[in-house]
């Protein structure tokens, strides 16, 4: 077992972890800081990988950005307590639960029968990671996505703000 | 036969974490879970291009990340001002109580 191994099951564990304690727990906002809990784990895995802009932004933006304004919401609507549902819908719950499982199944199924992929990652792949190798690849290969994305978000705030302000008299 | 880290076992927590957004996507009824869990499915289809692109050497899958980050980023920000109106409208977040474009 290598420290790598070990990091692995670790993080990889927790995010697991947090994952199903945040669809099981019954306060919204418990669950929105266990899914922090499992970004900040992602981070980690991205690290292992030898990322480090993806970590960075990983916990700047989600953590940081996202997490923070879906709290923010929770907050501001008050939804912290999650009323228990009136009654159970046993029929739909019962079909998704199995539903996820053959899901898992089948992903699971490809997993263990394709070939696995030779041992051990690119022997480059700890210099991709940096800020330089992805910026030389967004501001040359990848220039269109990447103009349309920011047209994107920008087309987002407007649209954010026009939803959410109240209607003009 | 010694075990080292691969490709595999990246694509294998992918895939329960996607589940577990998939699980939590069908059965929460809170619409702010609900969003919390598509958040979740993004995140674990960005473990798994990060995990192919350190396996081909190649920086496309984090350049893609790169953007699947900016979309979630832009959906959060458009999500969450719809359910503030929906809020602002019907007094609830639970989504059996939305119904009103079901036939």
């Amino acid at each position: 077992m290598t420290v790598e191994l070990v990091l692995f099951y670790l993080f990889g564990s927790v995010a697991v972890g947090t994952g199903l304690g945040m669809i099981l727990q019954r306060n919204a906002l418990l669950s929105a800081l266990l899914l922090v809990g499992n970004f900040f784990c992602i981070a980690a895995l991205y690290l292992l990988l030898q990322q480090q802009f993806l970590a960075v932004i990983q916990i700047v933006v989600y953590t940081g950005a996202i997490m923070v304004l879906v709290v923010f919401v929770i907050m501001l609507l008050n939804l912290a307590e999650d009323h228990p549902r009136p009654k159970k819908n046993s029929m739909q719950y019962s079909i998704a639960v199995a539903l996820v499982i053959g899901f898992l199944v089948e992903l699971v199924y490809i997993l263990m029968f394709t070939d696995r992929a030779p041992a051990g990652f690119h022997p480059e792949a700890g210099k991709l990671g940096t800020v330089e190798s992805i910026g030389d690849a967004l501001f040359n290969k990848f220039m269109l996505p990447f103009e349309v994305a920011s047209v994107l978000l920008l087309v987002a705030v407007v649209g954010a703000v026009l939803l959410a302000k109240k209607r003009l008299p | 036969m010694t075990i080292s880290l691969d490709l595999h076992m990246y694509l294998g927590l992918s895939a329960m974490l996607f589940c577990i957004g998939v699980a939590g996507v069908l059965t929460r009824r809170n619409v702010i879970v609900v969003f919390m869990c598509i958040e979740l499915m993004l995140n674990s289809v960005n473990l798994s291009l990060a995990a192919f692109s350190s396996q081909l050497g190649d920086p496309t899958g984090q350049v893609l990340v790169f953007l699947v980050m900016a979309v979630a980023a832009a959906e959060a920000a458009v999500g969450l001002a719809i359910v503030i109106a929906l809020f602002r409208n019907k007094q609830t977040v639970n989504i059996n109580d939305i119904n009103i474009l079901k036939w």
